[in-house]
């Protein structure tokens, strides 16, 4: 489109004198991406604030965490701070060969699996282990999965089949899949405060370490075995019988164009690196202090100088 | 066949020898075929024959994806078009942005341009003004399109006004408009169309929204507003006008309207979001599409109850076909028009939880970024600042259709005139000289705070009476979920899933002959051979199950609504006191954010379709309880009195007078309850389910177009079959009584 309306510009405004165009860089806005979720949104502040420090005009859009890719990739927007490897794998990569640019790798790492509140291990004991919980399953059934248990599985559009491992390693659960990560938490807190035993999907980093304590169940170490071979994994007759890896990649997603119209910002992006305790540290601001995202993000700017500074 | 069989049995008594009824007869053949069923399972089909399934699904998706990627006009990608288009509609997003709460250099351009303009027309006429507006305006238009393109000359006059306001430390004058002035503006509006009764409402609201911290989130939110109201309400009353003018437009526009009400908003986001950049514009482009079919209907509806007279005394001096429009038809026809306008207005705002899926901030993004980290205090706060505010938004616009012309201008001065607006212009004029040296008067300050001898005291903060209910609603939980929970697993168990179980258990053909005899009994052929193609459309696409867990899931949830709804508003009618409280309760549910009931239902009852129906109740009983009410009330006075007369008790009255009387108004409540579980199914998706709603909720994010948009038709197709049915039933009734 910019194309479009620049080559009708142009010609439009041929005969106007036409002084230069911004020097090195542009001053149109450089777009991030905002989700739904509070490491996301104090780190996209982070980002947006660090840029505008150094003279950039900075928006902030919010957008659906699946179609922000495409719309990174069409240039509609420009920078994303958070991309999960666990959620959006599929989106990212289908992105990338749609043109856009995937700006690095962060230093944290992420892990999506079965996660137990840690009450339950009272109940319990061999909980931490897959074999453990399966031994308990009926504690978890509710009306309508006995008598197996209800594993409360991920938002249903993540594209996860956790009744594929289910099968696999012959537990004695049935998913329930949700529609939206809310959804996890409001099962979550309610089971919670009620001490009632539950097994549900989770990942790290998120705010649910700083509000909740728990863990993660172990199952066998993925590999690509796991998927290909059938006699590997504690179930000679099936394939998935494993866990997912333990630790994902948590990527930064760019429009292709950043480079060449923003040189600065885009060298910016490329260094900025978090670790598994600044995202932590940066949900806490909010989830626990209670701040506003964009007063967690000074606060955060504040508190990691040096970093900000290597950017 | 089965068709054929229920023509012979349609008359439905015959002297003599007694025949079955109609109903008899298509429950027998019902009933038979069940059991046939059941003794011998896959004689009769439960599904559609894989290998005759139509493929609309690939087709819908690979046509989306040629348009957003090869298609071309005239040699120019179809996409640039759209997204040019949308650039085009990113300029007055932009402008409402600047005015409403974010300020830019630009605002000294609107200021001149304003001033200049209402000179000129004070001076000449409005025309003039207009034009001298528009004259204003190009160059900073421009100058917005084309970015680093447009001549330095354009963009450096507002640089340097505001270099120069920057320089004498006088930065606010081309800040936003500061909320004083515009909370003192909504106020006086408020007086001007309703007194001080509305004044006092819309006193009430500003300071809700000051008080609670969300006024910036309010403004993001009505600068889409303010933008999609006027485009919806032109479109509407353009299209309006072409169905009173040409047949074929009727034929064409008005299914088309009745489709673009009855889909779910969300499965518009998908395809719009790929042809016209994802953001403000596409948050824009939904809105209109969902809010303007009112405004056309209320245009045609407008246009043709005029009064014959009218257009005959019109005729008679001497009007031409378009004068006979402008001067006569649509003035005359102002009170519906206005009304028109108002479902837009509330139909936009019903829409900005949903656009902010789309990418549209304000409040909708605060409130999904709230129940995302449940917290549940925050999202009620939000809730009812979109509540109050639809709330007001509906009284300004009603009151302004009401407003009565005052025929006594002419005795006043021209001060007496226009008070309200010279009041609004020196508080204006005030609230920015004040914002140079108080900050608070451009934005509301985030917590009440009070400086005195002890220091700064917090005097009320929206964050601990949100933390509050926070602690409230868990506690609640905790201490109610035994007692529920058994409930709620009998309730699953020995009811919804083996009413579920039904459904998915009945074969498709069982489903098309009960549907079809009712269709066919109220209806005729013309509703028949509709229900019959949309039943068609969705076993042949492969869509059956899904559709079957909607129908399920609404059919429960009807059920429940009438069950609650109905006395209800039969107590409503009898009692003025219920009315005066349980109206304004209904107004709350209609525009509180359907999201919000979802959590607790979570927390409550767990996943599941407990949950599922129970989130859809609150919204879904409100038309209900209203048309039983109405229905009550508008029976006539007479017939009331001869019911007394002879001498009915009053129970007797309500049963054999009143009800059969209002029976048809309730059916229309009916029909309105259904198209809103429909609606809620998108909605209660995010629970977790498995039916339509979800595919519509999944195709966003899976950007699988084909998918989304069928799953939406096919809700609306329900829609509007239960719409057909029970409309016909409605109209046969009301004819039998001699009324309507």
């Amino acid at each position: 489109m910019h194309n479009f309306i620049k080559g009708v510009a142009a010609a439009a405004l041929m005969a106007m004198p036409v002084s230069a165009f911004a020097e090195a860089e542009s001053d149109d806005p450089i777009i991030i991406v905002q989700n739904n979720w509070t490491s996301q949104l104090v780190l996209s502040y982070v980002v947006g604030k660090v840029l505008e420090e150094k003279g950039y005009t900075v928006e902030y859009a919010p957008s659906d965490s699946q179609l922000q890719f495409q719309a990174i990739a069409d240039g509609d927007m420009h920078f994303q701070v958070e991309a999960w490897e666990g959620s959006m794998k599929s989106a990212f990569e289908k992105a990338v060969e749609n043109g856009m640019v995937d700006a690095g790798t962060h230093s944290a790492a992420t892990r999506e699996e079965w996660w137990i509140p840690n009450y339950v291990l009272d109940k319990c004991p061999g909980a931490g282990s897959w074999q453990g919980l399966d031994r308990c399953a009926e504690m978890f059934a509710t009306a309508e999965t006995k008598p197996k248990g209800r594993f409360v599985g991920p938002p249903a559009d993540w594209g996860k089949n956790y009744a594929d491992r289910i099968d696999a390693l012959e537990m004695n659960f049935e998913a329930i899949n949700v529609g939206q990560a809310a959804t996890l938490w409001a099962e979550l807190q309610s089971a919670y405060d009620r001490e009632e035993p539950i097994v549900l999907f989770n990942w790290t980093p998120n705010f649910i370490e700083s509000k909740f304590e728990g863990q993660f169940v172990d199952f066998p170490a993925p590999s690509a075995a796991c998927n290909e071979v059938k006699e590997w994994g504690p179930n000679p007759n099936a394939t998935g019988d494993c866990g997912a890896p333990h630790s994902g990649w948590l990527k930064k997603a760019a429009w292709s164009g950043l480079a060449e119209k923003y040189p600065g910002a885009w060298g910016v992006m490329q260094n900025v690196d978090f670790t598994n305790a600044q995202i932590a540290a940066a949900a806490l601001l909010v989830d626990v202090d209670g701040m506003e995202p964009e007063e967690a993000a000074d606060k955060w700017i504040e508190d990691n100088k040096d970093i900000v500074a290597s950017w | 066949m089965t068709e054929v069989t229920a023509s012979t049995f349609q008359s439905e008594s015959s002297q003599g020898v007694k025949m079955p009824s109609y109903w008899g007869v298509v429950f027998g053949i019902t009933l038979l075929a069940l059991i046939f069923h059941y003794v011998s399972p896959g004689v009769l089909p439960d599904r559609w024959w894989p290998e005759w399934e139509i493929p609309a699904e690939e087709w819908l998706t690979t046509r989306i994806e040629w348009l957003k990627s090869e298609a071309t006009i005239f040699g120019i990608a179809f996409k640039d078009i759209t997204r040019a288009i949308g650039e085009g509609l990113k300029a007055p997003v932009k402008w409402a942005e600047y005015v409403l709460y974010r300020g830019h250099a630009n605002m000294s351009w609107i200021w001149l341009t304003v001033i200049l303009a209402s000179v000129v027309t004070y001076f000449s006429t409005l025309r003039n003004g207009l034009i001298a507006a528009v004259l204003f305006l190009t160059p900073i238009l421009m100058a917005l399109f084309f970015g680093d393109a447009a001549p330095e000359s354009i963009t450096s006059l507002p640089k340097m006004l505001s270099d120069g306001l920057k320089g004498i430390g006088a930065k606010a004058l081309y800040g936003p408009i500061p909320w004083v002035a515009i909370a003192a503006g909504v106020i006086i509006l408020g007086h001007w169309i309703g007194g001080w009764r509305l004044a006092l409402l819309c006193a009430f609201t500003m300071l809700y929204l000051a008080v609670f911290n969300v006024w910036k989130d309010t403004m993001r939110t009505m600068t889409i507003v303010v933008v999609a109201v006027p485009m919806a309400a032109f479109v509407g009353v353009v299209l309006g006008i072409w169905v009173t003018r040409s047949k074929i437009a009727a034929r064409i526009i008005t299914p088309i309207f009745d489709l673009m009400q009855a889909v779910p908003h969300m499965a518009y986001l998908a395809p719009v979001a790929a042809l016209f950049a994802l953001g403000p514009v596409t948050a824009l482009i939904a809105t209109v599409v969902f809010a303007m079919p009112p405004m056309a209907r209320c245009t045609i509806l407008g246009l043709q109850t005029v009064p014959e007279e009218i257009v005959e005394s019109g005729k008679m001096s001497g009007c031409t076909r378009r004068q006979l429009l402008w001067k006569v038809a649509l003035p005359s026809g102002k009170r519906t028009l206005m009304l028109g306008v108002n479902q837009v207005v509330m139909q936009t705002f019903a829409m900005v939880v949903i656009a902010s899926i789309a990418g549209a901030q304000g409040l909708g993004h605060k409130l999904l970024y709230s129940l995302q980290q449940l917290k549940l205090g925050t999202a009620i706060e939000l809730g009812i600042a979109i509540s109050v505010v639809a709330i007001v938004l509906d009284r300004l616009t009603q009151g302004y259709a009401n407003k009565e012309t005052d025929h006594f201008a002419v005795a006043k001065t021209w001060a007496q005139r226009h008070k309200h607006m010279l009041i609004f212009l020196v508080i204006l004029v005030l609230s920015y000289i004040a914002a140079i040296w108080f900050r608070d008067v451009t934005i509301p300050p985030s917590k009440l705070t009070y400086t005195g001898a002890e220091g700064k005291v917090t005097l009320f903060d929206p964050k601990v009476l949100a933390r509050w209910m926070d602690g409230g609603i868990r506690e609640f939980n905790k201490n109610a979920f035994d007692y529920i929970n058994p409930i709620r697993d009998w309730v699953t168990l020995n009811f919804l899933i083996p009413v579920r179980n039904f459904f998915l258990w009945m074969p498709w053909p069982v489903f098309v002959f009960v549907v079809g005899a009712a269709a066919w009994r109220y209806g005729g052929l013309s509703v028949l051979l509709l229900c019959l193609a949309l039943m068609a459309s969705f076993i042949v696409t492969g869509f059956w199950v899904e559709t079957m867990k909607t129908t399920y899931l609404v059919l429960i949830a009807t059920l429940l609504c009438v069950i609650i709804g109905v006395p209800l508003g039969v107590w409503a009618a009898r009692s003025e006191r219920v009315a005066n409280i349980l109206m304004p309760i209904c107004d709350t549910l209609q525009t509180f954010p359907s999201f919000i009931y979802l959590i607790p239902a979570i927390m409550l009852f767990r996943v599941g379709d407990f949950a599922n129906v129970f989130a859809i109740i609150p919204y879904a009983t409100v038309p209900a309880i209203r048309y039983t009410y109405l229905g009550l009330k508008r029976i006539p006075e007479v017939t009331v009195e001869a019911a007394i007369a002879n001498g009915t008790t009053k129970r007797q009255r309500l049963w054999k007078v009143e009800l059969p009387i209002a029976i048809p108004e309730i059916m229309l409540g009916l029909n309105q309850t259904i198209m809103m579980a429909l609606a809620m199914t998108a909605i209660t998706a995010l629970i977790g389910s498995t039916d339509l709603g979800q595919e519509v909720v999944r195709s966003i994010s899976t950007q699988n177009f084909g998918r989304g948009i069928l799953a939406g038709f096919f809700i609306a197709a329900l829609g509007i079959i239960a719409d057909r049915i029970i409309g016909s039933w409605a109209d046969e009734r009301k004819k039998q009584l001699g009324i309507g």
